[in-house]
């Protein structure tokens, strides 16, 4: 594939650059291959994974308990019947988008940053669609028929019912997790080729080696490998946009205050790309601390990932703006009502917590001190992070718990058990992350080396 | 005069310039199954090999095509001859409430197509080649890139091919055995 020469401008001359100068094809291999098979693990990571690893334990125990005494043990009943397992499920979903969208959509309009941060944002969508992909199944009430949602014949004679946004959730999702994972796998292979070659230890030579399929970098095997790439980059593109809309398609399409709304499908994609980039934020700046890939990393990198989020938190607070102003223009009586009850009612200290953490706290970063102050834009993503899962749970519960009749009202509150199955998702997302970074590289190696071919062309250092 | 027991001569460059020079001029000599082995893609080797388009464009168009068409025969077939339901007279061919399946199976056919289908012609996973039994060929995933004729090329021989990869400066030339 051939990438256009950029002239270099005065401003981009100013910024750092994306890949530190002093760097050869075979030390840019050894940095990041080094971290799988010859540094020492640091303690950090021991502890880390054993922290991760007793929340995992945590949720295999929520997960018996539930399985055994059913679905009661939540807080969920009617009139709010969704509660936290479905905000849960959106959260996790949206925060896998960005990973898509650095990935996919950057690759397509070469943004050359993309190429170091590609890989773990991958990773992180494909972990946090396993996290997501448990909720709907918990909530199923009785999870050991989640096959009755796949199109079989089965002895009952029955068919899935294709009208609903629930099977297009179980297809979207399922997608999503298949195209995600051949996405991260079929960039991942020259990689492994790269470690089996370098392994010394018989071990990883033969499980790397199997992995890597008996990639041999040919100029053949180049070419259709490229194809491929950028063709799947393509689909998985209008793909992203689809999952999260189909997730917006399960609110919108009923009648509840609320939810019935078209500016749903792209209100929630813009927020969960709002959410990813906090994530993607949230994971880069303590990971290129702890391994000191601060070269491969620079400053560029968190500087524009924080200007992304930025954006996509403006889209977010329009959203809301033109959320309320329709539910006071419908002149609609409940849809009044539901924007009177999310700012005053029995849910309102949530309402105005996720105003401040995703219209307010992300302000700073137009300046650009808060942009390269990396506690502070470590703050802030988190803060997002917390406002974006909070802003789901109140979709969820304000609009269900008081609808159109108030003989119909009730509440919920979320119980142990809730809590124990979403901080046990956590563990399950960290565990699978600290895997990730122990045992395959998490820097794509050969994109690191075209592109230092190709800033050496243009003169740039390199 | 083909050895029988040679896959080919292998020769071992530094860099990418160098490797689309040496695949240029084994071209202009005549050489036709000559083969580059580089680290990452290398801009302008499809052409300098004149590899010709791939067929990874087609199979994926082919795959999204069979995963469109047979996600909406499904649901066709599913809400209008197998287990029909009238929900207050609306038509049973409701085709706008399929568009999202119909979507998403399109995308997870072409996908599927494409990766299995770039395997597939790329002849992977393939666990022994005869380059692997070299270790200096190890260095193609790292910091080296190769040229190798292929001692199936009607002008291969033992002796003239090796003076004429020498010619192209290398660090080595190196033979293959099968």
């Amino acid at each position: 594939m051939s990438v256009p020469a950029r002239p270099s401008t005065a401003t981009e001359r100013a910024q750092p650059p994306i890949l530190q100068p002093g760097y050869t094809y075979a030390s840019i291999g050894d940095t990041i291959g080094s971290i799988v098979l010859t540094r020492r693990t640091p303690l950090g990571w021991y502890l880390g994974f054993g922290l991760a690893f007793s929340l995992l334990m945590l949720l295999m125990f929520g997960i018996t308990v539930l399985l055994v005494r059913g679905i009661g043990i939540w807080g969920v009943d009617i009139p709010v019947a969704w509660g936290m397992a479905i905000s849960n499920f959106v959260w996790w979903i949206g925060i896998g988008h960005a990973g898509t969208l650095i990935s996919a959509i950057l690759l397509l309009l070469r943004q050359r940053w993309r190429t170091s941060i590609n890989r773990f944002a991958e990773a992180m969508t494909l972990f946090a669609v396993a996290c997501a992909g448990l909720y709907p199944l918990l909530h199923l009430g009785r999870p050991w028929f989640f096959y009755w949602l796949l199109p079989y014949p089965s002895t009952m004679g029955t068919w899935p019912q294709f009208r609903s946004p629930l099977i297009w959730d179980a297809f979207a999702v399922g997608t999503y997790f298949t195209v995600s994972l051949l996405f991260w796998y079929l960039g991942m292979v020259p990689d492994l080729a790269t470690l089996r070659d370098q392994a010394r230890a018989r071990l990883p030579q033969v499980v790397y080696g199997v992995l890597a399929l008996g990639w041999r970098g040919a100029a053949r095997h180049w070419q259709r490998y490229e194809q491929a790439y950028y063709l799947l980059a393509a689909l998985a593109t209008p793909l992203v946009v689809s999952v999260h809309s189909v997730v917006s398609f399960d609110f919108a399409v009923a009648i509840v205050p609320g939810w019935h709304s078209t500016i749903f499908p792209p209100y929630f994609v813009a927020g969960a790309l709002y959410s990813g980039f906090a994530m993607v934020l949230t994971i880069a700046i303590p990971l290129r601390a702890a391994y000191r890939l601060q070269d491969f990393v620079t400053e560029r990198h968190i500087d524009v990932l924080a200007r992304v989020m930025l954006a996509s938190g403006l889209v977010v607070a329009y959203s809301y703006l033109i959320e309320s102003f329709m539910a006071w223009y419908s002149g609609n009586l409940y849809e009044q009502y539901l924007l009177l009850n999310r700012m005053f009612g029995p849910y309102a200290a949530l309402y105005w917590v996720l105003l401040f953490c995703n219209v307010l706290a992300v302000q700073p970063l137009w300046f650009k001190w808060a942009r390269a102050n990396h506690r502070v834009l470590f703050t802030i993503a988190l803060l997002v992070n917390l406002g974006m899962w909070v802003e789901r749970f109140v979709i969820v519960v304000t609009s269900l718990h008081r609808d159109f009749l108030p003989s119909s009202w009730g509440s919920y509150t979320p119980t142990v058990w809730d809590w124990t199955v979403f901080v046990g998702t956590l563990g399950l997302f960290v565990t699978l992350m600290f895997l990730f970074i122990r045992l395959v590289p998490m820097i794509s190696t050969f994109e690191m080396r075209r592109l230092l071919t190709e800033l050496s062309r243009e003169g740039e250092p390199a | 005069m083909t050895d029988s027991r040679t896959y080919g001569l292998l020769a071992e460059l530094t860099t990418p310039d160098e490797l689309l020079a040496a695949v240029r001029t084994a071209r202009r000599a005549g050489y036709r199954r000559v083969e580059a082995y580089s680290p990452f893609p290398v801009e302008g080797l499809v052409e300098a090999l004149e590899l010709g388009p791939s067929r990874v464009p087609l199979i994926v168009l082919a795959g999204g095509l069979i995963g469109g068409i047979s996600g909406y025969l499904l649901q066709y077939w599913v809400s209008v001859l197998a287990y029909p339901i009238n929900v207050g007279g609306r038509p049973f061919n409701s085709w706008p409430a399929f568009v999202p399946v119909t979507f998403e199976m399109t995308i997870l056919g072409a996908a599927l197509f494409g990766v299995i289908g770039m395997l597939a012609l790329n002849g992977l996973p393939l666990p022994y080649h005869p380059l692997f039994n070299l270790a200096q060929f190890g260095r193609v995933t790292r910091d080296r890139f190769f040229l190798c004729i292929e001692a199936s090329d009607p002008r291969f021989d033992l002796l003239e091919t090796r003076r004429f990869l020498e010619s192209l400066g290398p660090s080595e030339v190196l033979d293959v055995p099968e």
